[in-house]
């Protein structure tokens, strides 16, 4: 029976088990080849296409690569001011409290010039969720330094590899707000294994349920590469990614139920 | 044994042959072609017959360019 089957009976509309969602739009993708922000792009769609909120949701776009993620996302969108996401999130829940908020920020943006925003709005508990792509580096300008560069990385800002001497330490952010009290869910997930994607995309579903539920602000960190800054092959840069990055930010839940768990 | 089978579409033109998908793949079905695309981009591609429809390869393209098909036999 099996040798029967032949491609056209198996390729057939019935038969299919993953397409791309219809919440992502048909424009290639900006980013480079590889670059986790596509598959953060496509698992956020996804959640909202399950939540049947294309119409309900608004996100907020970053500077920085992904500042062109309302071109992709086929939900209403507002660009930010460099690092401005959180405050003006805040903004659009507390007068649209019945739609699903969510920023989509880098590091740059969120953990540098952002800071401020960041944290105020995660200490006033604003019911919003932040999707928080963390590749250690300004990608778009040219792979600068970022607040969340390893020590000893290597960046166009620090060619001899980050000195936390003159340079200071990286900043592990997620933790810093994880013990806010105004933080109800905070992860760190990764999207560079089929595993890793399955995981990443539950903690954005629980994410975006917990807003509906107002309970808080909910975080995800999607610990991510950046293949053209990092100057290496997209596969060398997951492996690079998985043997320097995750020892120093660490993957799974840091904050469940309003809980510290780690 | 399988009780499966699978196949995957991909969208030439929009792969950026950044091989990500190759390793996801369990069944060793995929690799990258010879060939180049429209935009100079080796792409992926299906060179074995065992595709199981796991969608491990579309779940992990950056550029959501794979369809996943599976039957029952
Ligand atoms: C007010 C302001 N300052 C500086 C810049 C320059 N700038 C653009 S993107 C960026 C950093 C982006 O890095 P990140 O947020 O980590 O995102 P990535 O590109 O890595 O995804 C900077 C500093 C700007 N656009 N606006
Ligand atoms: S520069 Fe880095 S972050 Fe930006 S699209 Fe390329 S790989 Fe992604
Ligand atoms: S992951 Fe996607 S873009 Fe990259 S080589 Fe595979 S099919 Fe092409």
């Amino acid at each position: 029976m099996a040798e029967t089957l032949t491609k056209q009976d198996i390729i057939k509309d019935e038969n299919i088990v993953y397409k791309k969602t219809g919440l992502m739009t048909d424009k290639v993708l900006s980013y480079c080849p590889g670059c986790g922000h596509g598959t953060t792009h496509r698992l956020v769609m996804e959640v909202i296409d399950e939540l049947g909120a294309q119409a309900n949701t608004i996100g907020i776009a970053p500077v920085g690569c992904s500042v062109l993620a309302y071109e992709f996302m086929d939900i209403d969108m507002q660009e930010a001011a460099h690092g401005r996401a959180p405050a003006l999130a805040t903004a659009i829940k507390r007068l649209m409290p019945d739609k699903l908020v969510f920023t989509y920020q880098g590091d740059g943006d969120l953990a540098a010039i952002g800071t401020g925003e960041t944290i105020h709005a995660a200490n006033r508990g604003e019911n919003i969720t932040i999707i928080f792509v963390n590749n250690g580096i300004y990608g778009m300008t040219g792979g600068q330094m970022a607040p969340t560069t390893l020590p000893g990385m290597k960046s166009s800002t620090s060619p001899y590899g980050r000195d936390i001497k003159t340079m200071g330490y990286p900043l592990k952010i997620t933790e810093l707000i994880a013990r806010l009290p105004g933080t109800y869910f905070v992860t760190r997930q990764a999207v560079h294994t089929p595993a890793n994607v399955r995981k990443a995309k539950k903690a954005i579903r629980k994410a975006f349920d917990l807003q509906k539920q107002n309970k808080g602000l909910t975080f995800v960190e999607i610990v991510s590469n950046c293949n053209s800054g990092w100057k290496m092959t997209p596969v060398k840069a997951n492996q690079w990614m998985v043997d320097n990055m995750f020892p120093f930010y660490p993957l799974g839940d840091i904050k469940v139920d309003g809980e510290l768990v780690k | 044994m399988a009780k499966v089978k699978g196949d995957i579409i991909v969208d030439i033109e929009r792969c950026k042959g950044c091989e990500v998908c190759i390793d996801a793949c369990p069944t060793h079905t995929i690799a990258m072609s010879e060939d180049v695309n429209g935009k100079g981009y080796h792409y992926m591609q299906n060179v074995h017959d065992a595709c199981t429809g796991c969608t491990n390869c579309a779940i992990v393209c950056p550029d959501g360019v794979i369809t996943v098909y599976r039957v029952k036999i």
